[in-house]
């Protein structure tokens, strides 16, 4: 298993035929992304990369039975490119767009609510099942498939965690970007539940920012219902109050959200926490390590010690 | 984006907000007859920056007289006014407004803003006006009001209600706050506001409800609806360097220390002033390049870092994923060469084409340091500096 995308996704392509749209579905496809349609306005009926282009979202669903749409449009047009997936009832639809204005999320939101669908960014990299399927624009052969399941605001300093997850041999089950606007579908609560439901999942990452409270609210759920271990970062250590530190979400704005508070929060919920982004890789490999030794049997774990003690030998040489 | 006080009034005023009747002042000596023209006992000149807690600070007076108006424009205008949000570095006052005085009963505190939890816009209101609303929500966070407005009902008149009963407001007051609350919200949403902060909203001693001071800040990302809203800059309000960069669409922010990095994506670049502080530096700036950095934006990056002059090494952390590494150290080598800067600079890359990258640093001649991973990066470049502080 895995969250929200795998092998059965079936996914059309709002924006196909643009620059973006274009390499990004290029990219989707050489990963094994089954997708199966695309829409651009005006090119219903042709072709692009081998997949049928249709008007509109309404058309595409019909013809293709597709149950995810990934929307490459630019900003001012996000909102509506995200409305016609919903109005469609698409089950899942990623926006990769940075730069939606706050208000035109605000009628999203909404629409959001009432609805079959489940929005995923906007100002995200999307979403990744390692071997699977790729929404999204992260480089996919950084990923490996394993039992790590990662959620995160940024887009590269995801990609910094699963390049050091990766390293240490450790897989991921999925990797979401949630985006760093204000207003986003899909909250860190969402993701975490999600990750907590699914057996495949045993372990999860969390990496958080400065500005709101979606960590907290986060942190209050899995202090209470999450038993599987969670390793944190917050971003933004330094950063000073009241500037947006380039993601429209990140502000310390009247003395909250500081990645203080929110280091406060996530250790008070028993999440392993790391100050340094250097650091998540190691963090998870040493949670996992321990949760192993504890179902090892005594010869196993004395195994380890001494392969450990034997490491720590080495190095003092 | 921010503007100034007066701005902020002008706009408020269109859409009905009552504010006090006044007069903005550039020149020395316009003052007088500004004040004149109001022809109230009592006027008041405000300071006109980007910064709140100019009162404390000496930049909100009373004049008894235009004669006293003038006087206190005059020593305003030019000066340099610190307050507790300007940081030391203070602002230079260019323009005052000189207002009519009112007969304040009650000082109240009120805005609009976007409830990110709930996605949809907020009415916050207090009745400590004047009042910073940080200090009131650390001391006192009951006393802070909230009605969130569905946005598909749109503000309704029971918001208002509910919010001026909640303040204790008579039922008149609370009839009057209708209509004032409304235009608000309409400023709110038809402006593409990200904060309309109204501090104080006073009651005066006729019953009327005022704005006395107002707050407004656009939504960056929707400023392309809004054309007319260009001319409210006030480039005099900002960073120079952070002008610049805004020129190449970089999203650059000054710091104060001597360690300037570039990095692809602001999670990571906010994560590599983390690890530069944790190993010992400080970071000059927060700079993120972008996920379609071209050679020409990482020349124009590079030029920006370096006309700091605190800046003593260069951090630059990429992991590649549209943008690629030899993309990235074709433009970094190309920039080294054209701009001669005797500043060290450590590369961190990682992600897509990383060899062909490395490669081409290696292959250039110029004496890049190239970081294993982050922590090593951050810590070859705080050396580079001069060692941790």
């Amino acid at each position: 298993m895995s969250i929200l995308v795998n092998k059965s996704t079936r996914v059309i392509v709002q924006g196909l035929t643009g620059r973006e749209g274009s390499f990004h579905s290029q990219q989707m496809i050489d990963y094994g992304t089954k997708i199966v349609a695309g829409v651009t306005p005006g090119k219903g009926g042709t072709k692009h990369l081998g997949v049928p282009v249709f008007d509109t979202v309404a058309e595409a669903a019909r013809e293709t039975s597709a149950n995810a749409a990934i929307a490459f449009v630019p900003p001012p047009f996000a909102a509506d490119a995200i409305l016609e997936a919903v109005e469609s009832a698409l089950p899942l639809v990623v926006c990769i767009a940075e730069g939606i204005p706050v208000l035109d999320m605000v009628r999203v939101a909404a629409a959001l609510k009432n609805s079959k669908t489940r929005l995923i960014g906007p100002n995200c990299p999307g979403i990744i099942s390692p071997g699977q399927c790729k929404l999204g624009i992260m480089p996919g052969f950084i990923h490996k498939r394993g039992n790590v399941g990662l959620v995160s605001r940024s887009g590269t300093l995801t990609y910094e965690a699963v390049g050091q997850l990766t390293g240490l041999g450790i897989g991921q089950s999925t990797c979401i970007g949630i985006g760093g606007d204000p207003i986003i579908g899909t909250s860190f609560l969402d993701a975490i539940k999600m990750f907590n439901d699914d057996p495949e999942t045993h372990a999860i990452v969390m990496i958080g920012e400065i500005g709101g409270n979606a960590e907290e609210i986060a942190a209050e759920f899995i202090k209470k219902n999450v038993k599987k271990p969670v390793v944190g970062f917050i971003a933004g250590q330094t950063a000073p109050p009241g500037r947006r530190m380039g993601h429209a979400g990140a502000i310390i704005s009247g003395g909250q959200g500081t990645a203080k508070e929110k280091y406060a929060a996530l250790r008070a919920a028993g999440i392993h926490t790391v100050q340094s982004p250097a650091e998540i890789g190691q963090a998870m490999a040493a949670v996992l390590g321990k949760s192993k030794s504890r179902l090892a049997t005594k010869s196993a774990t004395k195994k380890i010690v001494a392969t450990n003690a034997k490491k720590r030998g080495k190095k003092r040489k | 984006m921010k503007i100034h006080e007066y701005q902020a009034k002008a706009i408020l005023a269109r859409f009905g907000v009552p504010v006090p009747r006044g007069e903005v002042v550039v020149k020395k000596g316009e003052a007088e007859a500004a004040a004149e023209r109001l022809g109230t006992p009592v006027v008041v000149v405000k300071a006109q920056i980007h910064a709140g807690g100019r009162g404390k600070a000496g930049g909100v007076k009373v004049a008894k007289s235009p004669e006293e108006a003038a006087t206190l424009a005059e020593r305003m205008l030019g000066m340099k006014l610190v307050t507790a949000q300007t940081g030391p570095e203070g602002r230079i006052v260019r323009r005052v407004l000189v207002e009519e005085g009112l007969d304040i009963k009650r000082e109240l505190y009120l805005s609009v803003l976007v409830d990110r939890a709930m996605g949809a816009p907020m009415f916050m209101a207090s009745a400590a006006g004047g009042m910073e609303i940080e200090q009131v929500a650390k001391d006192n966070p009951e006393a802070i009001l909230r009605e969130t407005i569905r946005p598909e009902t749109g503000f309704q008149a029971y918001h208002a209600r509910k919010l001026a009963f909640g303040l204790g407001l008579s039922a008149e007051l609370a009839h009057a706050a209708v209509p004032f609350m409304h235009s608000l919200y309409r400023a709110f949403i038809e402006t593409d506001s990200s904060l309309l902060e109204i501090n104080p909203c006073v009651v005066t001693g006729d019953g009327r409800l005022v704005a006395l001071d107002a707050k407004v800040n656009f939504d960056d990302n929707a400023l392309y609806r809004h054309p007319e809203f260009k001319d409210l800059r006030d480039l005099d309000e900002e960073t120079p360097l952070e002008v610049e960069a805004s020129k190449y669409k970089l999203n650059y922010i000054k710091l104060d220390g001597t360690i300037a990095c570039m990095v692809n994506g602001a999670g990571l670049a906010m994560a590599t002033m983390d690890i530069i502080k944790l190993s010992g530096g400080r970071p000059a700036n927060f700079l993120d390049v972008g996920g379609d950095a071209s050679e020409e934006r990482v020349k124009n990056a590079f030029r920006i870092l370096l006309s700091d002059p605190n800046v003593k090494a260069v951090f630059i952390n990429v992991f590649g994923g549209i943008l690629r590494c030899d993309m990235l150290a074709s433009g970094i080598v190309s920039a080294a060469k054209e701009l001669r800067f005797k500043v060290p600079v450590v590369v961190r890359m990682e992600g897509t084409n990383v060899r062909q990258g490395q490669e081409i640093l290696r292959n250039s001649g110029l004496n890049f340091a190239v970081a294993n991973g982050m922590k090593d990066g951050a810590e070859k470049a705080v050396a580079l500096a001069g060692g941790a502080l």
